[in-house]
């Protein structure tokens, strides 16, 4: 039997092992001190990525509070993701990737039709898998806020211009993020296919959970 | 005998209270003295000025013009801003820098709601020292950094002033969303690294913006969540509103970009009632 490449280095059982098809939603509950896997499985696929607290999803994933306290808007090994109260509640254990996005957000319908114009309108977006896999849990828009872009370029210039540029991921690269809390994680395995988050080609990840 | 015994002599006690000036407060009815040539007294919707370390939240009708002035050069306006009629729609900051492709604020920049419309817009600025990206003080950061943070304590955090602000509009903390501050800035570098500027800066900075939208505007006058300063330092933050009319289809702002205009033909739409 050959060794998978995308196991190596987790240690402890393998609890889940998922492929997430292109341009769906997935939820997942993750224990403290779980790793989570993303395994981008094919390169520069934009994994939307919000986080809350499994005791109360009030306290959810802040990306402001997480850039603030690291001084740094990249998310890197190492980085803290902090709830909305400050808390810990994962830790970006290990990056394949220099670094990853959270100021840029998730494309919605409506900010589809300002970005790109109203044709586009009908197309799906990361909001909906965030509402639809949020709904299944009694949340709602309302606890949608600033997610994750693993996998996503958005530099800043000097005069503070900023866009979704060109990834530096590459097939088969990963990052792994340990919970330090019980959470339950939301993906939406972005869609969108008007800007280069996704080189232009959703694509599948792969998801996995070592205990 | 205590001047506050009986129930009358409370009332009295009470009353004599009335009618105390002091710098931070609300004036009812609103008067101002400095309102731009050509604005009337009587369009004169809100006046007070907000506390160090306090907040204020209100509804503003579509077309108001808001003012916001850095009395001292060290107040820091923290914004939460929703659709009145349909609060699940709000400030949606990521949306904001990312549709008009930068992330700092100033003149002719929009903050653009999680449903690609224009809540608000930024008429003018004098100040340019804004943040998008660090959001407020929580109870833990303050606690670290002061030794508390409570409401009921003497370092009061954006967090939870900007949840008192939107409960007294029916909201809650899960309402409670990533903010824009006004008058404290935020420098990125090419690395992500983000450096505060906090000032101190003259005082009598100005920041007029526009209601595109019905809005409840929440507004937290707390520290900047980076204030190197081992101090909590905060200064009395005013706040001027008055009646004007909404924005017509040939204003030069909301053409000035096509993100802008597509943001604006949304809004539009949703008024087209």
């Amino acid at each position: 039997m050959t060794a998978d490449p995308a196991l190596s280095g987790l240690t402890g059982a393998i609890l889940h092992d998922e492929i997430v098809p292109a341009c769906a939603p997935w939820l997942h509950h993750v224990s403290k001190g779980e790793v989570l896997r993303i395994v981008d499985l094919e390169g520069n696929q934009a994994v939307d990525f919000l986080i809350y607290a499994a005791a109360n999803d009030a306290e959810r994933y802040s990306a402001q509070d997480t850039v603030a306290a690291q001084g740094n808007l990249f998310l890197r090994t190492g980085t803290v993701l902090l709830s909305n109260e400050g808390r810990p509640m994962m830790t970006i254990a290990a990056s394949a990737v220099e670094y990853h996005d959270t100021i840029g957000g998730a494309c919605s319908c409506e900010s589809n039709t300002l970005r790109y114009g109203h044709h586009t309108k009908s197309q799906h977006a990361c909001v909906d898998n965030f509402l639809e896999a949020n709904l299944t849990q009694g949340r709602g828009k309302r606890d949608v806020v600033s997610n994750i872009n693993f996998f996503m370029n958005v530099p800043v210039e000097d005069d503070g211009t900023l866009g979704i540029v060109d990834g530096i991921s590459a097939p088969g690269l990963t990052v792994d993020l340990r919970a330090e809390m019980d959470v339950i994680v939301v993906v939406s395995n972005c869609p969108q296919i008007n800007n280069p988050c996704n080189g232009f080609n959703p694509t599948p990840v792969r998801m996995i959970i070592a205990a | 005998m205590s001047g506050t015994a009986d129930p009358k002599a409370a009332r009295d006690h009470a009353r004599a209270q009335g009618g105390t000036q002091v710098e931070t407060m609300p004036v009812l009815p609103p008067v101002a003295g400095d309102l731009p040539a050509g604005v009337a007294s009587q369009d004169l919707l809100w006046e007070e000025t907000i506390a160090p370390g306090g907040y204020a939240s209100r509804r503003l009708a579509r077309g108001t013009r808001l003012r916001l002035i850095d009395k001292a050069g060290d107040a820091c306006a923290s914004l939460n801003i929703f659709n009145a009629e349909m609060p699940t729609e709000r400030l949606n900051v990521a949306d904001t820098v990312k549709v008009q492709w930068n992330a700092y604020l100033g003149a002719g920049k929009l903050l653009l709601s999680d449903m690609g419309r224009v809540l608000v817009s930024i008429l003018e600025d004098d100040a340019g020292t804004h943040d998008t990206f660090c959001g407020v003080s929580n109870a833990a950061s303050n606690a670290r950094k002061y030794g508390e943070g409570r409401n009921s304590g003497a370092y009061p955090n954006g967090r939870d002033r900007l949840i008192l602000g939107a409960a007294k509009h029916g909201l809650t903390g899960r309402d409670v969303h990533p903010c824009v501050t006004l008058f404290k800035g935020a420098k990125i570098a090419a690395d992500g690294a983000i450096t505060p500027v906090v000032g101190p800066f003259a005082p009598g900075r100005e920041v007029l913006l526009r209601c595109e939208m019905e809005v409840i505007v929440v507004i937290a006058n707390c520290p900047h969540v980076l204030d190197p300063r081992p101090e909590w330092h905060s200064a009395p933050l005013r706040v001027t509103a008055w009646r004007a009319g909404i924005t017509p289809g040939d204003d030069r702002l909301r053409d000035a970009t096509p993100e802008g205009q597509r943001a604006f033909l949304n809004t539009e739409d949703h008024y087209r009632r």
